[in-house]
């Protein structure tokens, strides 16, 4: 038994931190001393806090270290370790209390309100530990199902759950599991869709990179279900941990014959293989992403046949998001009343979102569904920074839309996101402030989509360049009013010509922001001013006389020579000149410079 | 277009060799038709990009025609026909760095290299891309030089940051 353990988050975010050798000095540190009988270090997956990393929690004081340094090793080693001492300066504030107790970490306002169902294990085990897993309860289900369960039986109980496909769109599992399971064919396969490429999202890669085992024993489940004794795992290649995890947490599957031929002694067979994609958004899209998997150009292909039918190779497939697969073990276990408790009437469960952009507390969180975007950005995410003003969050990243401040108290799921013409796409959630130009943030998101459609149809193809253009002479002050009606007009068409859902939802970020700001467009086109003051077109920069000193550092300072004046006189730019770098408005001292 | 540079083939017999075996272990170790993707990921590994060769010998290695090697290729961000420098040099423009303004670092970058993104400097030493989102969106805005990552960079940074590499 060890007196005490020390977990560090391996997260990709704290790894980019150093946490990689604040492991490695502490394991080091730790064997030198003699005390690797009694101390254990493990790495764990993601603690969700990001914004805080590097992270590592001392047990059994639940001492919440966060932003550790390297050097602050031996301080944590001879302190707390040794003599018992909790270094206090470290600790995050949130989890002392008044009396300088440490309080438990779930009663912190950053995690009191989620619910930890998909994420349980990240940052509770060490991923790369078979037997971690199973000590809590891992594979149970898996022997369950195959023990105790028929395939209908399992399908019934996963479409009572109510459970919906995490990755966007939301089609109810049991049922694609359902259609599956009916299509007839010698073959059937198993995809999971790991290629999470909506900017800003991140949940996948920390389930696969906290949690694989729950990915791999969820897939067995499904193949069970639909009669497939083989499964494809589509993981970005830029996510070099998780696969890295992912094949160490496959093989030792194997080993234990949780993977393989006749698992359980049932008859059963499965196996898993990685594919490695290569940077292409539009293999989200399932048609695509098999597609790639079969070695080609990842372009889409029209349904129907849908994947059910004629997926992968051409056979019957079922294609689900990992945080979808990551729920599936749990509701086996727990049972679909369990699952259906947590959540709103046609949104089952919780969802894992990727607090990102303009916020306190960056990372991810898991909330039943139903929760406000008040409670998220302001209760969990602590607010804007900075004291900046909440301007609007984007969901669904390129295939979404913006959510204004005034609908902050939206419940979300996916039927309201809907409605207010955004979509709960994977589950980024980037907060804006007021320093945001929301024409700045839709053109983003345009040049985005121009970049990654795959040209197999045109509305897509040629339609997302054209709007993007059309953005571009928003931003640069050239659009006439009748062009935000043009605009409006060819997103519909986008929409509704497109093949796959890459181009269905591109104009997405156009219209609601249209929708919601169409004052902050207006301005750009008929005042020819960026009222957030992003769009450099349209920037001017001037000198306030009264508060100008004439000390000449903005003069020295212009790279273009732009402003000109005597000494202790008032000075002024020359807007003809001037580039706008806002070198000037950085170096004065008085505040004199103002941009609009 | 990128600006492209004229490179001479200068792949080894032995880098040939090592493409052509790890080819051969590709096939082995993996279930199933469909490795193309699998292949160029080794090839741009061994070659640091893909040089005609490389198309070539996969392309008879899988037994699928050059123009299908060549469509794949084209096709993923990921891989590269043109050689990339010995510093590779990515900004994050993901939507959580990019409201952070890592589209002015990245402009930064173009300014200090004098090139543009997708292109390599003329002494080969840094090439500079936008990637998609890597991620670590608690660190944005984020750089990359190679395996090094950079949070929380400010433009007045780039050039103190470039200019540990330059020596």
């Amino acid at each position: 038994m060890f007196r005490s353990h020390i977990l560090v988050c391996g997260g990709t975010g704290c790894t980019s931190n150093n946490s990689i050798k604040i492991y490695e000095a502490l394991v080091h540190r730790i064997y030198k001393e003699g005390l690797d009988k009694e101390v254990h270090v493990t790495q764990t997956g993601c603690f969700g806090l990001c914004a805080l990393g590097p992270i590592m929690i001392v047990y059994p004081e639940g001492a919440f270290y966060s932003q550790v340094k390297v050097e602050d090793v031996d301080e944590i080693v001879d302190e707390h370790i040794i003599k018992g001492r909790i270094v206090t300066r470290l600790l995050y504030k949130e989890t002392v209390d008044e009396g300088g107790n440490i309080k438990a970490l779930n009663d912190t306002n950053f995690y009191k309100k989620q619910h930890r169902v998909a994420l349980r294990n990240c940052g509770v085990i060490n991923p790369e530990k078979i037997d971690e897993y199973i000590a809590y309860d891992g594979y149970e289900a898996l022997g369950k199902v195959l023990t105790e369960m028929t395939p209908q039986q399992v399908i019934d109980e996963i479409t009572r759950s109510g459970l919906r496909g995490r990755g966007g769109a939301g089609f109810p599992t049991g049922r694609k599991w359902q259609f599956a399971k009916n299509s007839k064919g010698d073959k059937k396969y198993v995809c999971c869709n790991a290629d999470e490429g909506d900017p800003g999202a991140f949940m996948d890669r920390s389930i696969l990179e906290g949690d694989p085992h729950a990915v791999i024993e969820a897939m067995a489940i499904a193949g069970y279900a639909i009669g497939a004794d083989q499964g494809y795992v589509y993981v970005r290649a830029e996510y070099p941990i998780a696969v890295k995890r992912l094949s160490i947490a496959i093989t030792q599957a194997r080993e234990y014959g949780l993977l393989g031929k006749n698992i359980f002694g049932t008859g059963f067979n499965f196996d898993l293989d990685i594919r490695l994609g290569a940077g292409a958004f539009v293999c989200g899209e399932e048609t695509a992403l098999m597609t790639s998997i079969e070695g080609h150009r990842g372009e889409p292909r029209p349904r129907p046949p849908f994947p059910a039918v004629k997926g992968l190779f051409g056979k019957p497939t079922i294609l689900n998001n990992v945080e979808t697969y990551a729920n599936i073990p749990q509701i086996i276990l727990k049972g679909a009343d369990w699952f259906s408790s947590m959540g709103t009437e046609k949104s089952r469960g919780t969802k894992v979102f990727a607090l990102g952009g303009k916020i306190h507390n960056t990372g991810l969180v898991e909330i039943p569904m139903g929760t406000t975007m008040r409670e998220i950005i302001y209760d969990i995410g602590g607010g804007c920074p900075n004291g900046k003003k909440f301007k609007a969050a984007q969901t669904g990243g390129p295939s979404g839309g913006c959510i204004p401040a005034h609908l902050i108290d939206t419940p979300i799921d996916y039927d309201n996101l809907i409605a207010i013409g955004s979509m709960m796409g994977s589950g980024g959630l980037i907060v804006m402030d007021e320093d945001n130009c929301m024409v700045d943030i839709a053109k983003f998101f345009l040049e985005f989509t121009v970049d990654e459609s795959c040209g197999k149809c045109t509305p897509c193809r040629v339609g997302t360049k054209r709007l993007y253009e059309m953005l571009c002479k928003v931003t640069d002050g050239t659009a006439t009013m009748e062009d935000l009606d043009k605009m409006e007009e060819l997103c519909h068409y986008i929409k509704e010509n497109s093949l796959c859902g890459l181009g269905q939802t591109a104009p997405n970020p156009v219209l609601s922001t249209l929708r919601y700001f169409r004052a902050e467009y207006e301005a750009h086109v008929r005042d020819k001013k960026c009222p957030a003051g992003v769009c450099k077109k349209l920037l001017r920069y001037e000198i306030v006389a009264d508060k100008c000193k004439g000390c000449t550092l903005c003069a020295r300072n212009c790279p273009v020579g732009a402003i000109t004046g005597n000494v202790k006189e008032p000075h002024v730019i020359d807007p003809e000149k001037c580039i706008k770098c806002g070198v000037c408005m950085e170096k004065c001292r008085f505040g004199a410079i103002i941009k609009g | 277009m990128a600006k492209k540079l004229e490179v001479p083939y200068n792949g080894t017999k032995e880098q040939e060799e090592e493409l052509r075996a790890a080819i051969g272990a590709i096939r082995t170790a993996h279930a199933g038709k469909g490795l193309t993707i699998a292949a160029l990921q080794k090839g741009q590994e061994i070659f640091g990009y893909l040089p005609e060769k490389a198309l070539q010998i996969i392309s008879e290695a899988l037994d699928v025609p050059l123009a299908e090697v060549y469509g794949v290729a084209t096709f993923y961000a990921q891989f590269s026909l043109y050689p990339k420098g010995q510093y590779k040099i990515g900004v994050c423009l993901g939507t959580a760095c990019y409201v952070k303004g890592s589209g002015d670092v990245y402009q930064k970058l173009c300014d200090e290299l004098k090139i543009k993104g997708g292109e390599c400097t003329d002494d080969l030493k840094f090439s500079l891309d936008a990637t998609r989102c890597i991620g670590c969106c608690g660190l944005a805005p984020v750089m990359t030089v190679n395996d090094d990552v950079y949070g929380k960079v400010t433009p007045d940074e780039v050039p103190k940051i470039l200019a540990k590499y330059r020596t």
